[in-house]
């Protein structure tokens, strides 16, 4: 059970962009891919989500614990992802984000008991009401990353998501990141060109 | 990133204090056609009007007014059409968006979109009567193989009592505008992301854009919205077209009585034009009523996390009927101008027996284009240079517009035309200026100021204020960097206001028909007068040279190769 990619191209308008590549994340893994802007790194994250831009051809073989991804459209991947920006939607309470992030089949009581499980641990007890635009942007990030956990994916990708962040607040999100992800035994993917995010990550890395 | 770019302001040169008179003189420019007009009906609503009469204060006229037969059912049609026409636009608009919008589609649908809105009403309203009427295209082409008809059968598939052909030729006018303006405000609420984001946590595209991207874009184009519903509810020259006629709508009715020759029909015909206004705010606080309620009780929904919402039933429905609406617009464009060239066609044949352009000669355009064109290009000219005053001043003297100032904006779409046009014309005959060509264009600039900002204001105000700095500090006059920086820049932009005016121009029927008060008659007030003549070919060649002439002119402002746009590979 683990996140598969074999052999898999980028290409933006017959201009390679990605030759080849094969990664086995296994659950509880981080692998971090590393290397310069404009490589390919972050579109081949949305080759994997299946938002990937149509100005690129990509092919390759994506598997999921055992499903093939390639023809999913992308709200059945089950493929979750955080960006550099938390994409908290400005319109939702703190709580309703993390509402939307989770799945229909919780109801009533139990809804608002992992809503609110999932501020304690992000340590934003009471914070439920609240409007996104008045938190840090540690807070929001650590909102996005319980949204995201809510949703119950089977993996989780990782788009930069600590290079909007100052210095120190940065090591203390990856360590909230890194952490949660292993707790959670999912295969997580990581592509940055910070050495000190591959480092914090732990797993190995592959440069590009 | 947009509030950043507006709190850095290019360093104050000299001269540009100047530039402060540009916002008075705009908003005089386009309010005061509307607040005097609407002063020129209140009076003579409650009776007192000297030149007629008119010495004391009475609610005669109301009494009159509502005696005379029809009123309740003209107030009934307008106001049936008003929201019908809107919810219907609207909700359809939204499930195009929604539905599909990161395909193929949409986005040349965003390249396309702005020549259909070039089109007048006018020109559309009578292509679709010339498909839709039981002579029509449409029955022509299913008879007799289908209905058996032999000849044009007796029912009123336009003008019929309930205002139906006119909602749905309302829908298919209005459905481009919206369009674009939720295009717009899609660019302006990060849409993009918020819907990958919501994908990735495993939304369907609909529910996701209902959810995420719906309560952010509805409230940037809530204002539009309220424009077509004012709009729909007081139209004229398509209500006339293809509106029930015994009674009309109510708009036509008190247009009628304004224009009726017994000067006595005025006083209550001015509580029409204020009874239309009170219906047009009426309209919009019960629409706003609904919003609210809409919102309170959908709160909940957000965050359910029900992800599907009939993605496919909205996708297909949706589709199909943007696909109709194209099909209805094409096929009445091409109604427009088969008709003009025809010279025989009997029914039920599916094509004209003979062309001929012997009906060209009988027309006498010169003067009406002369009129329509040279109007259209000052009032456009006068409407780029002190909007592009306002945004200048905007950009050296740190004002920045409110949310008010937008409102304020929108006060001549949201006013019924026939409110404040009767009562304006009432004071250009104490002005002595009726009838004059400065009287037509002072009320074209109401409407024509309104949509050039709309168009100009955003690339205005986004464009990255850097280049400007560079600019001046290698020693740059403000004056240079406008000549040279900041107009080159924009001018894709400019072009494209310039043709949006022009078309808002070009498109008046009542704003030339009351100030011009017959006597100076454009491209437009020929086509409804060509109505009264009732030969198909004459009024097909007024409409087709109404629609030609805006959207020639959009055809060139687009295809201006102006600046090579510079291709850029995504990374």
């Amino acid at each position: 059970m683990s996140l598969m990619l074999k052999d898999v191209k980028l290409a933006v308008e017959g201009r390679p962009l990605l030759k080849s590549l094969s990664v086995d994340v296994p659950p509880g893994d981080v692998v971090t891919l590393m290397g310069p802007s404009g490589c390919g790194k972050s579109s081949l994250l949305a080759y994997i989500c299946g938002t990937l831009d149509p100005a690129f051809t990509a092919s390759g073989e994506v598997t999921l614990n055992g499903r093939g991804l390639k023809d999913l459209p992308v709200e059945t991947r089950r493929v979750g992802i955080l960006f550099q920006d938390d994409l908290l939607f400005p319109h939702m309470s703190v709580g309703e984000n993390l509402g939307f992030g989770l799945p229909s089949a919780v109801k009533g009581t139990a809804r608002h008991a992992r809503i609110a499980a999932a501020l304690r641990e992000a340590d934003l007890e009471g914070f439920a009401d609240r409007d996104p635009a008045t938190l840090s942007g540690g807070q929001r990030s650590r909102v996005s990353l319980m949204r995201v956990l809510l949703s119950a994916p089977e993996a989780l990708l990782l788009d930069e998501p600590f290079a909007r962040l100052d210095v120190t607040l940065r090591q203390q999100i990856r360590a909230f990141v890194f952490s949660h992800a292993r707790a959670s035994g999912l295969p997580v993917l990581l592509v940055t060109h910070d050495e000190a995010d591959a480092v914090a990550a732990g797993g190995p890395v592959i440069s590009l | 990133m947009a509030e950043a770019i507006r709190q850095v302001r290019v360093p104050r040169g000299a001269g540009v204090g100047v530039l402060a008179v540009f916002p008075p003189l705009t908003l005089f420019l386009f309010l005061m056609p509307v607040l005097a007009g609407l002063g020129g009906v209140v009076l003579p609503a409650f009776g007192y009007f000297p030149p007629l009469g008119g010495d004391v204060f009475s609610l005669a006229p109301w009494r009159q007014m509502m005696a005379e037969p029809g009123v309740g059912t003209a107030i009934t049609v307008s106001l049936t059409t008003g929201f019908g026409a809107t919810l219907l636009t609207l909700v359809l608009a939204l499930a195009v968006a929604a539905a599909w919008h990161d395909t193929k589609i949409f986005a040349a649908l965003r390249r396309h979109l702005a020549p259909l809105l070039a089109v007048p009403h006018a020109a559309f309203a009578i292509g679709f009567a010339f498909l839709a009427a039981p002579s029509g295209w449409m029955a022509r082409l299913l008879s007799p193989w289908l209905t058996g008809w032999r000849r044009p059968p007796d029912i009123a598939s336009v003008q019929d009592e309930h205002g139906l052909a006119l909602l749905i030729a309302l829908v298919c006018k209005e459905i481009f505008f919206l369009l674009l303006m939720i295009l717009a405000a899609l660019g302006q609420v990060n849409a993009d992301k918020l819907i990958a984001a919501a994908r990735g946590l495993g939304y369907g595209p609909v529910a996701a854009w209902c959810k995420v991207v719906l309560p952010l874009v509805y409230r940037q184009i809530r204002l539009p919205v309220y424009a077509v519903l004012a709009y729909g509810l007081s139209v004229v020259d398509m209500a006339i077209i293809l509106g029930p006629t015994t009674p009309p709508t109510f708009a036509v009715m008190v247009l009628n009585w304004f224009q009726a020759p017994e000067l006595g029909l005025r006083f209550q015909a001015a509580v029409g034009a204020l009874l239309l206004l009170l219906m047009a705010i009426g309209a919009i606080a019960v629409w706003r009523c609904g919003e609210i309620a809409l919102a309170y009780t959908a709160r909940g929904v957000l965050s359910n996390g029900v992800r599907r919402f009939a993605d496919r039933t909205v996708t297909w429905m949706s589709g199909a009927l943007l696909g109709l609406i194209f099909l209805i617009t094409a096929a009445s464009i091409l109604a427009l101008v088969v008709w003009s060239f025809t010279d025989v066609w009997r029914f039920p044949a599916a094509v004209p027996q003979e062309f001929a352009v012997s009906a060209w000669r009988g027309v006498m355009l010169a003067d009406p284009l002369a009129v329509t064109a040279g109007v259209g290009i000052v009032v456009t000219v006068i409407a780029l240079l002190a909007v592009t005053g306002c945004l200048e001043n905007e950009l050296h003297n740190g004002v920045s517009p409110t949310q008010r100032s937008l409102v304020l904006l929108y006060l001549p779409l949201l006013v019924p035309q026939v409110s404040f046009l009767s009562g304006l014309q009432i004071l250009f005959v104490v002005l002595n200026i009726d009838g004059t060509l400065l009287a037509v264009m002072l009320c074209h600039l109401a409407f024509v100021l309104p949509y050039v900002f709309l168009v100009l204001a955003d690339p205005y105000r986004t464009l990255d204020p850097r280049y400007a700095r560079t600019a001046a500090t290698l020693g740059a006059s403000p004056w240079r960097i406008f000549r040279e920086v900041r107009l080159p820049l924009l001018m894709k932009a400019i072009l494209a206001a310039a043709a949006v005016g022009f078309a808002v121009s070009v498109g008046q029927y009542l704003a030339t028909l009351l100030p011009g008060a017959g006597r100076v008659t454009s491209v437009t007030t020929d086509v409804m007068n060509a109505l009264l003549n009732g030969d198909r070919r004459i009024v097909g060649i007024y409409g087709l040279i109404q629609m030609a002439l805006p959207v020639t002119v959009f055809m060139l402002a687009v295809l201006a190769p102006y600046r090579p746009t510079l291709r850029t590979v995504p990374s």
